[in-house]
């Protein structure tokens, strides 16, 4: 792509113009997009009194791991963190499991039936009960509170199904079930020994997706949940980060203590921001080719 | 199959009928591939129970609900709610409220991403965009609790950089979380630093389809580069930018909870409050299922006539829509 617009004839200058409005444009943004993320990090490893009085700006100062200290010795954190390793982790493996499954039964035309349950579904995309009908529906099928709803409750979705539709009738081809049918393989066997071993990139994004959506979710287990124990991640951080005046303002009898707490919440709360994102963000520059190939898939309407 | 069987006709006697033949081929199907039918289960059980349930949960929005008697037990009161939510002056306020962030939030967040995809098709050091691009999609894995934390702290009028940098310049700390006339602002330039990058993905998938000798005619031609991408690189990303419009106009009433919700408070609530997060004050903390569920209703049937009308009108002038 790069080759395409470069000739042996100089560019005009007017291009070349555009080419330096645009490569200030591109950096301006990625300062824009990166500031803050920098920020975070040197705030979490400076001393709080800078942090407080707004006096950091390019670099650390003071530089400490306290923040980090006080937020790992934190329980409500590492049980945060265990409940949504366990509500990711279930929910990635039971939504990519069933999304693929279902995606390559809808991708085989000739399946009667296929075109009815695949409008069915679709419909739910465009219209749907809203928060209370299900709220009173996942508290008649007695699913509240429980870790049993935090895994399953969003581990489907359809768009992930027609994601995997879309890739299985463009991507696989007809006839490969149909020789192997000839050879007396079953549908079963036919999924797990050819389809899946043929499909790694679009199962690699539809678990990437469902995980990264459980990860960040805090709305479900905030309506759903009441048991402290079972809070997932977000929930914790959300009292961190958005609430913590209160935690500090009631933290023991002795005033100075109280008072170097409330001093550290503001370098506790972006050491949480570090705590809670950095699996995320490391994993992601792996992950990152996949999320494209998702994308594009999906513009490829099913 | 079904023009192949019509096109028998007509059937000898003893033979069976077209219709006849037609489903015991399906019944043949059905049996053959009755695997997967096991495969689509737990997907069909899962949208039944958790997305076609609460359909029928929806006539609670003309009953008024009293757990003990149930979705189908209670006593039918016809529009009553939608009466109430309409004679209350709050209610267009909040209406109000959610179009305005809304077409704002869209009117922001689909150009921009757009331009992004341009700008870094014509980057010709392929690391520095390759780079560019793994910056640009990161924020979109920050979750929404840890964005809103961030603003809390970033526009903090005592520590936050926001206000420091402003006192740098001579200004006066200004609590940007607390101020109803920056509220809309916030909300939106922060999606759109959030979302840029990854929204941006589909247009250079969509970039990267145009043929190369489009281009090396058009510069033989003499065309600039502005001309190039007004004549070539938007018309082949059209279809894209029109697919994801009508998604957009689909969703205008609705504003994601999510966030709106983090980043309320007592000061901002006459601007911030949205159908979404009404709903669930109304519904969840104030137990009003019956009236929660009315206001719900009414937003989605409004979000599903525009998405209709809005697909409708691209099919008529872009021959592409939806379905």
């Amino acid at each position: 792509m790069a080759a395409k617009t470069r000739s042996s004839i100089k560019e005009p200058l007017f291009d070349r113009v555009f080419y330096a409005i645009t490569f200030i444009l591109l950096l301006l943004l990625l300062i824009i997009i990166l500031y803050p993320l920098w920020f975070v990090l040197m705030a979490s490893l400076s001393d709080a009194q800078y942090v407080n009085n707004g006096t950091i700006l390019l670099y650390p100062r003071g530089f400490t791991v306290l923040g980090y200290e006080r937020t790992l010795l934190d329980e409500d954190i590492w049980i945060g963190y265990g409940n949504t390793i366990l509500y990711t982790g279930g929910g990635t493996i039971i939504g990519t499991f069933c999304t693929v499954l279902a995606g390559y039964a809808l991708s085989r035309t000739d399946l009667p039936g296929h075109n009815i349950i695949m409008k069915l579904f679709v419909f739910t995309m465009y219209f749907g009960g809203g928060m209370i009908p299900f709220y009173i529906i996942i508290k008649n099928l007695n699913l509240l509170d429980t870790r049993f709803l935090m895994i399953i409750i969003s581990c489907i979705t359809v768009y992930n199904i027609i994601l995997v539709r879309s890739y299985f009738v463009t991507s696989l081809p007809k006839e490969l079930f149909e020789a192997a049918s000839i050879d007396g393989c079953g549908n079963t066997r036919f999924m797990f020994t050819i389809v899946v071993p043929l499909s790694k990139a679009i199962i690699s994004v539809i678990a990437l997706y469902v995980a990264v959506s459980y990860w960040n979710s805090y709305f479900y287990p905030m309506i759903f949940l009441s048991d402290f124990n079972k809070r997932p991640l977000q929930l914790v951080l959300r009292e961190i980060l958005l609430t913590a005046n209160m935690n500090t303002a009631d933290s023991g009898t002795d005033p100075v203590a109280a008072q170097r707490l409330a001093q550290m919440s503001s370098v506790i709360k972006y050491s949480a921001i570090v705590i809670s994102t950095v699996p995320i963000i490391c994993v992601y520059p792996f992950i990152q080719k996949y999320f494209v190939q998702g994308v594009m898939i999906g513009s490829v309407k099913g | 199959m079904a023009a192949k069987a019509k096109a028998t006709a007509p059937v000898p006697a003893g033979e069976l009928t077209p219709r006849q033949k037609k489903r015991k081929e399906t019944i043949k199907l059905m049996k053959r591939n009755y695997e997967l039918y096991f495969f689509l289960l737990p997907a069909v059980v899962f949208i039944a129970l958790f997305m076609y349930a609460p359909l029928y949960g929806l006539q609670i929005a003309f009953k008024t609900y009293r757990t003990g008697d149930g979705i189908w037990g209670s006593p039918w009161v016809g529009l009553y709610w939608f009466e109430q939510f309409f004679n209350s002056p709050r209610s267009w306020q909040i209406i109000g409220n959610t179009l305005t962030i809304s077409i704002y939030s869209l009117v922001v967040s689909f150009p921009f991403p757009i331009i992004l995809a341009i700008i870094l098709n014509y980057i010709k050091n392929l690391k520095f965009k390759r780079f560019s691009q793994t910056v640009t999609y990161m924020p979109y894995f920050i979750s929404t609790v840890v964005l809103v934390g961030m603003m809390e702290l970033f526009f903090s009028p005592s520590s936050g950089f926001i206000n420091t940098i402003i006192k740098m310049f001579g200004g006066e700390a200004i609590y940007f979380m607390g101020e109803p006339k920056y509220f809309q602002h916030m909300y939106v330039w922060s999606g759109l630093w959030q979302s840029i990058g990854y929204s941006s993905i589909i247009y250079i998938a969509a970039l990267s389809g145009v043929s190369p000798e489009l281009h090396e005619s058009a510069v033989i031609d003499g065309a600039n580069i502005l001309q190039r991408i007004w004549h070539i690189d938007i018309p082949s990303i059209m279809p894209t930018m029109v697919i994801l419009l009508i998604l957009s106009l689909g969703n205008i009433m609705n504003v994601g909870y999510e966030k709106v919700y983090l980043m309320q408070n007592d000061m901002t609530t006459n601007v911030s409050e949205v159908i979404s997060t009404y709903v669930y004050k109304i519904g969840l903390v104030n137990a009003q299922f019956s009236f929660s569920t009315a206001i719900g209703l009414m937003n989605n049937v409004v979000n599903f006539i525009v998405l209709v009308i809005a697909n409708t009108t691209a099919n008529k002038i872009f021959g592409s829509g939806l379905w």
